[in-house]
């Protein structure tokens, strides 16, 4: 059975409650049949809105949204078959693990020991068999987080969609679980829809990520195509940590540019967005991108005040004043050859223009 | 095997848990003088006066003490014919003295309560009384009134001999004791008690259950409506709350009665004929009416508290886990408020069961409850043993509903807010 690139498609989906305002602009995004995908954004970029609107909680107020080639605008959610993991779980809480697991399968009718196989496989895939008659009260949070996943699939629903499923976790199992729902979905290659707003997380789990800003998707992408090359400052801003630099554009070529920067300073660029002379640009870069003492083949070349050391263990941070930003943010690998990093040094920072995206303005 | 384990010490070689007592004991006091006002006021105000009305309604001592001379020469008598002569030499010394004392009437209403006609034949013999002649009184007695010659009024009399008696509980199910000293009901004509009984049984139930179908939809809105409107509607459930009992019960005569808005309205879209006009009050249709309409806020509260910490995402899950939208209701949502419609139940239905004012304004003859039968005996009748005891009753029953919810649903269920 050859995939289905448009396995879940939304056409020209607008989206507004009041309408005055539309929380989801023109959206147009495939997903692939067995894809991971996650939409990140800030709160209120009408990433949930779009979970919602594939759901069926929110009807979109233009447009169609297509499941397997099928319309769903007017089918009522559960008849969609879509699994769905929410954000505080909504495990019912006068249930058992079990009558948990068994409501989406009572409701289809399937055999009770049909239904006990099922509710096994799904539970061993989350690893809490013997859980079974525990109420979701006397589970931990991690716990319940795993039954609510186990619940969400024990249908083998087409899609099952996540809105920030993680959020309520503490940091360690927060990772543990991402790791977990990664393996899932390689191990029964269900289509996933995650919803966060947690970049790591986006980075770590999904096989493309929808930045999602003011109801548009800003870009989709993998995440390292995300991360290495985003389309525009707000994506630079938004994943991972970034330097940026205020300037005007005044020489450019195809592969290079020179960023009069309002410090007074060059610097050279690589022209993304913008590429003709005197337009207002947001040149980004990567902390990890920019090295102390550069060698001499880097072409930019810049020193810059050290203002603050802030020790991270296995790396170190330093804030720098360079060229009049005064939020530079550089990464120093903690090795054996330590440096002279003291607040108050100079040192000479530099990086390759290829590196230096130029992007809008903002 | 056992191991002993060691006490700990403090630092100054003091046991840890004496230290803690010590150190923990300058708060418990705190703590009950804090308390102290509150428990005084209801030992005052809550447990005295129940004790009290427990006592009133089994005590009959005052009988008792009014006649002793007569109840010590009844001792000797079998109750099958009439007392021989110094029973009735005794009666007459004893009520020679309350005569004297003016406090006759009070034995007379008493005796009337036990006997139809006693007070009567206790006037007359008041007024031959003073033409007595001394010796062979049993003659004397018996020629004021035939009704003195008849032994059932003896009967009666004997039976208020002792101290402390039931007779006013049997009184309040409309049973007695009688000359064999079997407990039997009254006649069925008489049987006035178990009407009213099952009444205000039948009127809390219905109210409650009319209270809860109104109030679970109210309560759901108030809960998933955008705070905006959900505050107004909020006003508009304790607007009503806020207003006195008296008013809204005058307001609804004002609406139901048979030239009120309500029958003007029905008349005025055809509904009934201008000559046919219905009886929506003085009846059972006017208690009903009015008390769901007072009571409604105390099932839409508790309602709407457990509705509240209901999060909207349990029934979207219900519905995309394929739920239809009324299995995902009945299977998830309804479950959850069995707390608060367990509290609101209750709440409403004892409220409900000792309701007075409502159905003794719009009640007429057929809606008046049980409350108003104890107001009654309280205000007009001056029987207050029998409106302690049916009062004692009436919160014996309240206390058995309370119970066997405990035993259903579990009073740890309960969630008011």
């Amino acid at each position: 059975m050859s995939k289905n690139n448009q396995f879940v498609k939304f056409d020209k989906v607008d989206k507004s409650y009041d309408g005055k305002i539309l929380v989801v602009k023109d959206l147009n995004l495939d997903i692939a049949e067995g894809e991971f995908i996650t939409m990140l954004g800030p709160s209120g970029s009408g990433k949930t809105t779009c979970l919602m609107m594939l759901a069926g909680f929110e009807t979109p107020t233009n447009g169609e949204i297509y499941l397997d080639n099928n319309k769903i605008s007017n089918i009522p959610p559960h008849k969609r078959g879509i699994g769905m993991v929410f954000q505080n779980y909504a495990l019912f809480p006068h249930m058992t693990v079990y009558e948990n697991l068994a409501f989406p399968l009572k409701v289809r009718k399937i055999p009770k020991d049909e239904a006990d196989k099922k509710i096994d496989k799904a539970l061993s895939m989350v690893s809490l068999q013997g859980f079974e008659a525990r109420m979701p009260m006397q589970l931990s949070g991690g716990q319940q987080q795993r039954v609510a996943v186990a619940r969400s699939l024990v249908f083998d629903p087409k899609v099952v969609l996540m809105d920030e499923p993680l959020g309520a976790l503490d940091k360690n199992l927060r990772e543990s679980m991402q790791y977990e729902i990664k393996h899932i979905h390689e191990s029964i290659g269900v289509t996933v829809v995650y919803v966060t707003h947690d970049q790591s997380e986006a980075l770590t789990m999904s096989n493309r990520i929808a930045v999602f800003n003011e109801g548009k998707v800003q870009q989709l992408s993998n995440p390292d195509k995300l991360y290495e090359e985003p389309v525009n400052s707000f994506v630079a801003e938004f994943i991972g940590e970034n330097n940026t630099f205020r300037g005007e554009i005044i020489d450019a070529s195809k592969t290079q540019c020179k960023v009069k920067l309002d410090s007074g300073a060059d610097i050279l660029a690589n022209p993304i967005v913008v590429k003709n002379k005197g337009e207002k640009t947001t040149v980004s870069l990567r902390p990890e991108r920019a090295i102390i003492n550069p060698p001499e083949k880097m072409d930019n070349n810049h020193k810059g005040k050290i203002e603050e050391v802030i020790y991270h263990g296995d790396h170190t941070r330093l804030r720098v004043d360079l060229l009049g930003n005064k939020e530079f943010i550089l990464k120093v690998p903690n090795s054996s050859a330590r440096m002279d990093i003291k607040t108050g040094n100079e040192i000479s920072i530099g990086w390759n223009s290829l590196d230096c995206r130029a992007l809008d303005p903002k | 095997m056992s191991i002993e384990k060691q006490k700990i010490l403090t630092t100054d070689g003091i046991p840890l848990e004496l230290s803690l007592k010590k150190a923990e004991k300058k708060n418990k006091i705190k703590a009950f003088l804090l308390v102290c006002p509150l428990l005084l006021f209801l030992i005052i105000t809550y447990i005295f006066p129940i004790g009290d009305m427990l006592y009133r309604s089994v005590d009959d001592r005052m009988v008792t003490d009014m006649l002793p001379k007569t109840y010590k020469a009844m001792e000797q008598w079998d109750g099958k014919d009439l007392p021989e002569e110094e029973v009735f030499e005794a009666f007459y010394l004893d009520y020679k003295k309350l005569v004297e004392e003016k406090t006759f009437g009070k034995l007379a209403t008493q005796l009337n309560f036990e006997k139809n006609g006693f007070k009567s034949i206790l006037k007359k013999l008041k007024r031959k009384m003073k033409n007595f002649e001394e010796g062979n009184y049993k003659e004397q007695i018996m020629s004021v009134h035939k009704r003195w010659a008849n032994v059932e009024y003896w009967r009666a009399l004997k039976r208020r001999a002792p101290s402390y008696t039931y007779y006013k509980y049997l009184k309040g199910v409309d049973m007695y004791e009688n000359e064999e000293g079997k407990i039997v009901q009254v006649p069925e004509d008489r049987r006035i008690h178990k009407i009213l009984w099952l009444r205000t049984l039948e009127v809390a139930l219905f109210v409650t259950l009319f209270c809860f179908l109104m109030a679970y939809p109210i309560a759901h809105l108030l809960a998933t409506l955008p705070m905006k409107y959900s505050n107004l509607l909020m006003i508009c459930v304790l607007l009503p709350f806020w207003t006195s009992l008296l008013v809204r019960t005058a307001s609804w005569m004002i609406l139901l009665q048979q030239q009120g808005i309500v029958n003007d309205f029905f008349v005025m879209i055809g509904l009934v004929a201008d000559d046919n006009r219905p009886e929506m009050m003085y009846n059972k249709t006017g208690t009903y009416v009015a008390m769901t309409q007072i009571l409604l806020p105390f099932m839409v509260l508790p309602l709407y508290s457990v509705m509240k910490t209901i999060s909207p995402s349990l029934m979207r899950a219900g519905k995309s886990l394929g739920g239809t939208p009324f299995i995902s209701f009945w299977k998830v949502y309804f479950p959850l408020t069995v707390p608060g419609i367990g509290a609101g139940c209750l709440l409403v239905f004892i409220l409900a069961i000792g309701y007075y004012i409502t159905p003794a304004l719009v009640g007429g003859a057929s809606g008046t409850l049980i409350s108003n039968q104890i107001a009654y005996h309280m205000k007009s009748t001056l029987d207050w043993s029998f409106a302690s005891a049916m009062g004692l009753m009436l919160l014996t029953g309240v206390l058995a509903i309370y119970w066997v919810y405990n035993k259903l649903v579990g009073i740890d269920n309960i969630k008011l807010g």
